[in-house]
């Protein structure tokens, strides 16, 4: 329970629309996308400037809550599901779009303008935010930034970090602080926004950042090439970019989701097909046109049986139709998908996708697999049933050794998914205990009464507890 | 106190459906109380996770779920949205008849429905005297839309509600039955309370057009509401009776189809009568289904089945700008967007130009408007804004709700733009 003191300081700053304590409210703010049990928070926050955030922010530091922030709780990792009597401060009201600077190349936004809208207000005026993460439609600016999303682009444009000039955010005292500049070049101070991005929330809340623009490539090619053997396709992805080609986007599908998309949308794929390659490339048309030839030689003579060149916009458009139907595809075959996102060098590409094909035979588990192979990024996509006790336990051993094998081959556990608490307790085996010793350090130094998103990326707040 | 086990018990009954949503957030997209408010109750995620809540007795709220159920336009961008395909309608509509029928209907809801709805004849009296009285309470505000202001301070202070016609459809056409022409077919026609009660021109032109494509029409005697409003306030009661009195109606009209002008019926009628109307007989029950199979927008009679349109490049025309709003009743329920349009450029002199997000819904959605008439005049502000932008003189849809909200929308933002039905165009080009 919170005080009704502190209720009624929040109330003067937010006003009473701005702070949610009826039960059916807070309850919906309870999950995000992470198939994790819910944690009904005490308050809801919504404030709607930078001003009142960081008086939000103060009043929880000067009173002990513990604050989660929340952009549109799409985070597949649990990073929004708050603390049992915790508050949750929402974003979404501070949802301007403060400057697009078409000569220095930058914009400034504030943490609840909507990925979409900023990339379609950005390519009104000729320009390109590239990060595209797959929730773009609903997911924040913030939440981007604090998980470092990526999308289909980062093969070619990498992911939202390569893109945050500058940072405006509040420590945990609600304290402002400023890192970076809307400049190219910036070495003054420590390099804050690298730590900042990424962190989920522990250690500081952006109110405002600078984002890079780059100019609208001229052109762009989409390509579909079909295999019927996983090596030959995982071959082709090693050898376009062995041969200096670097695609937007190199994008895989699996016989299964192939099978599922098809069944779904009618697209015409080949539903014999063992895997597809996706692939986009841009830059002058000249060039464009160059590259897409060089693809298609390379998948030909590494076995792909048949290749689609799309002619124009409309045949584009049904190449990418198909792989973004992909994840609705799958997810009505089942109440359950979890959605994993382990991810390797991508020459290890054919190997996972045999760990991955092994793991799903040897705990009887329906597993899909599609995603960015030009990354090795893929997206292990199991299908299931929370409420089957028996089975959601085979679900937890499969994701135990999926880790396993990743890590064994040089890979990560997560890509773009984040840590949050559904992977915190997996974090040693990729890294070293010092690793986490050093980050808890520094969570306790700069957030020391630790109210920041306690709990996430890092579990538990004290050194002597990870001992 | 209610007894929250019983209706964890109730609610649970949705389970199999309710697990289909995998809290992706996607629908935060398109939802247009969202998009006004920002807040998670308000979106179909945060919806069905109090749903869920219920279920697992993870609180005791049935009042407060059941606000939060009603701040919802039922308009179904979630659902056709939605990448894991939750049947969020079906859903919605069966917890509140699941909350209503445990918590009880309001009382002022309960003398409504059940007291004039489910009763046509009575329904359609107490209109006429509200019709003949009105002419005190309101003034005309903007002849062009034939909206009008409430004279006195009333709650409905700023509202530019439509008046009721001084003469309902039914009683200028009571019961019609004319001999199939040239097309060989015959069609029920099914009116709807909206039309029959503020818009009976759009009836008249149905009437007009059939004729024109020699279609004989039908229309029964007392034919009575969908049965939406009772159904979207969960009083399932009285929805089931007027599916059945209605379904009694048609059926024995023995038509080849039967048309409306109306999204929200045709889509009520196709959707809903066979999946949520109880107590009917294994009879009654295929007897309803074959009714819905039947049903069609009149845009979608004219165009998939008489083949209408398709003739002529319009690029080359002028002539009046015309506008076209996507019901959601029409495109998002039924996937009907593309025969309207067709319907509007069968007139040779309208010219066809689309507004912004043409299908973003208009933010009427039956009672929510009269309930959230703050967050419905937001979302309505869109549109209205959209469709000033574009310049036409018309705007053309295929609800009578949605022109009601439309209407409104322009009548206070002082637009002269006409708000008509599709049909209406059509109509006035045939001589
Ligand atoms: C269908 C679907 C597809 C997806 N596809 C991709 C994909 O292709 N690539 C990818 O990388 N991810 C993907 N995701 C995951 C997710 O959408 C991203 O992580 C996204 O960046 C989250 O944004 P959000 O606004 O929803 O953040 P939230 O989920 O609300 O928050 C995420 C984290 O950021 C923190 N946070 C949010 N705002 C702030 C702020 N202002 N200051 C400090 N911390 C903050 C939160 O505390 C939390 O820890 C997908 C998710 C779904 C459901
Ligand atoms: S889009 Fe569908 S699955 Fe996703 S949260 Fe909304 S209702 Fe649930
Ligand atoms: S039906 Fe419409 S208003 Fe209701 S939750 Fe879905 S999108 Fe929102």
């Amino acid at each position: 329970m919170i005080q009704k003191a502190l209720i009624r300081e929040f109330e003067n700053v937010l006003g009473k629309d701005g702070v949610f304590l009826n039960e059916a409210d807070r309850l919906t703010y309870s999950y995000d996308a992470a198939v994790l049990p819910p944690v009904v928070p005490a308050v809801v926050l919504r404030p709607t400037s930078r001003e009142t955030l960081g008086k939000t922010v103060r009043l929880c530091y000067e009173n002990g809550l513990p604050l989660t922030v929340r952009g549109a709780g799409t985070n597949l990792s649990g990073g929004t599901i708050p603390l049992p009597g915790g508050a949750v401060i929402l974003t979404n009201g501070l949802d301007k779009i403060l400057e697009i600077n078409e000569g220095d190349l930058y914009a400034v936004v504030e943490p609840g303008v909507v990925t979409a809208r900023f990339a379609a207000a950005v390519e009104a005026k000729g320009l390109f935010y590239p990060p595209d993460p797959g929730s773009q439609a609903v997911s924040t600016l913030g939440g981007n930034v604090a998980e470092n999303a990526g999308g289909l682009r980062g093969l070619r444009y990498g992911v939202t970090r390569d893109y945050v000039m500058a940072l405006e955010f509040f420590d945990s005292a609600g304290e402002p602080i400023k890192t970076g500049a809307r400049t190219v070049k910036c070495v003054t101070g420590y390099n804050l926004g690298g730590l900042l991005v990424g962190s989920e929330g522990t250690l500081g809340v952006f109110s405002e950042i600078t984002l890079k623009l780059i100019p609208a490539p001229a052109a762009r090619k989409a390509m579909m090439a079909v295999f019927d053997d996983v090596n030959k396709a995982s071959e082709s992805v090693s050898s376009i970019i062995a041969n200096r080609i670097v695609p937007v986007t190199l994008e895989f599908m699996d016989n299964f989701t192939i099978r599922a998309v098809e069944d779904f949308s009618h697209a015409g794929l080949p539903t014999d097909a063992a895997a597809l390659l996706l692939v986009e490339v841009d830059g002058h048309p000249a060039q464009v046109e160059e590259d897409a030839a060089k693809v298609e030689s390379i998948c030909r003579r590494l076995g792909a049986m048949k290749i689609r060149v799309a002619q124009d916009a409309q045949e584009r458009e049904k190449v990418w139709a198909a792989r973004r139907a992909a994840l609705s595809a799958l997810s009505r075959l089942k109440p359950t998908v979890v959605l994993e996102d382990a991810t390797v060098p991508r020459s290890r590409i054919p190997e996972m996708m045999r760990a991955v094909e092994e793991i799903g035979r040897k705990f009887r588990l329906t597993i899909g697999t599609f995603g960015h192979a030009g990354d090795g990024n893929l997206h292990p996509t199991i299908l299931t049933d929370r409420r089957d006790k028996e089975e959601w336990h085979r679900v937890e051993q499969a994701i135990d050794v999926i880790f396993e094998k990743a890590l064994a081959m040089g890979g990560t556990l997560s890509g773009e998914h984040g840590i949050g608490i559904a992977k915190s307790r997996y974090l040693q085996q990729e890294t070293t205990r010092g690793t986490i010793l050093y980050s808890k350090r520094i969570k306790e130094a700069l957030d020391p009464k630790n109210i920041l998103n306690p709990g996430k990326i890092i579990g538990v707040p004290s050194v002597e507890q990870a001992a | 106190m209610y007894d929250m086990k019983k209706l964890a018990g109730l609610v649970k009954e949705l389970e199999d459906q309710l697990v289909v949503c995998m809290r992706c957030g996607m629908c935060q997209a398109v939802c247009p109380v969202f998009a006004e408010t920002g807040r998670e109750a308000d979106v179909a995620r945060g919806k069905l996770a109090l749903l869920e809540g219920l279920a697992q007795e993870m609180f005791q709220d049935p009042e407060g779920v059941n606000d939060r159920l009603g701040r919802c336009l039922l308009c179904g961008s979630c659902a056709a949205n939605c990448p894991s395909g939750v049947n969020v309608m079906d859903i919605f509509l069966k917890a509140r008849a699941i909350l209503t029928g445990y918590m009880g209907l309001h009382p002022l809801k309960k003398a409504i429905f059940r007291g004039m709805l489910a009763r046509p004849e009575f329904f359609d009296r107490l209109m006429e005297w509200g019709s003949k009285l009105q002419g005190i309470f309101v003034k005309p505000v903007d002849d062009l839309l034939g909206t009008s202001c409430a004279r006195f301070v009333s709650p409905l202070l700023d509202r530019h509600f439509k008046a009721l016609a001084p003469v309902p459809f039914h009683k200028s056409n009571g019961r019609v039955n004319t001999p199939s022409g040239a097309s060989g077919l015959r069609v029920g026609f099914f009116v709807g309370c909206v039309i029959d009660k503020v818009f009976p021109w759009v009836g008249e032109a149905v009437l007009r057009v059939m004729e024109h494509h020699g279609v004989g029409v039908v229309i029964p005697k007392d034919w009575g509401c969908c049965g939406i409003p009772a159904l979207s306030s969960g009083d399932s009661q009285t929805f089931n009776r007027l599916v059945r009195h209605n379904a009694r109606r048609f059926l024995s009209a023995r038509v080849d189809y039967i048309v409306t002008a109306c999204a929200t019926c045709t889509s009520t009628i196709r959707k809903l009568w066979p999946t949520l109307a109880e107590d009917l007989s294994a009879e009654e029950w295929e007897q309803v289904k074959g009714i819905a199979e039947k049903t069609l927008d009149v845009g979608q009679f004219l165009v998939d089945i008489l083949h209408l349109g398709g003739q002529e490049k319009e690029s080359a025309r002028e002539g009046v700008g015309v506008t076209y709003h996507d019901p959601c009743h029409l495109k998002k329920s039924l996937g009907i967007a593309a025969q309207p349009r067709e319907v509007i450029k069968a007139n040779p002199s309208a010219v066809l130009r689309e507004m912004a997000e043409p299908d973003r819904c208009c933010g009427c959605g039956g009672s929510f408007n009269l309930q959230h008439y703050d967050i419905s005049a937001a979302i309505g502000r869109r549109k209205r804004d959209d469709i000033a932008r574009t310049g036409c003189s018309v705007v053309a849809t295929g609800c009578p709700a949605c022109m009601l909200q439309i209407s409104d929308m322009l009548s206070q933002a002082g637009d002269r733009v006409q708000v008509k039905h599709f049909i209406e165009i059509y109509a006035e080009s045939l001589a």
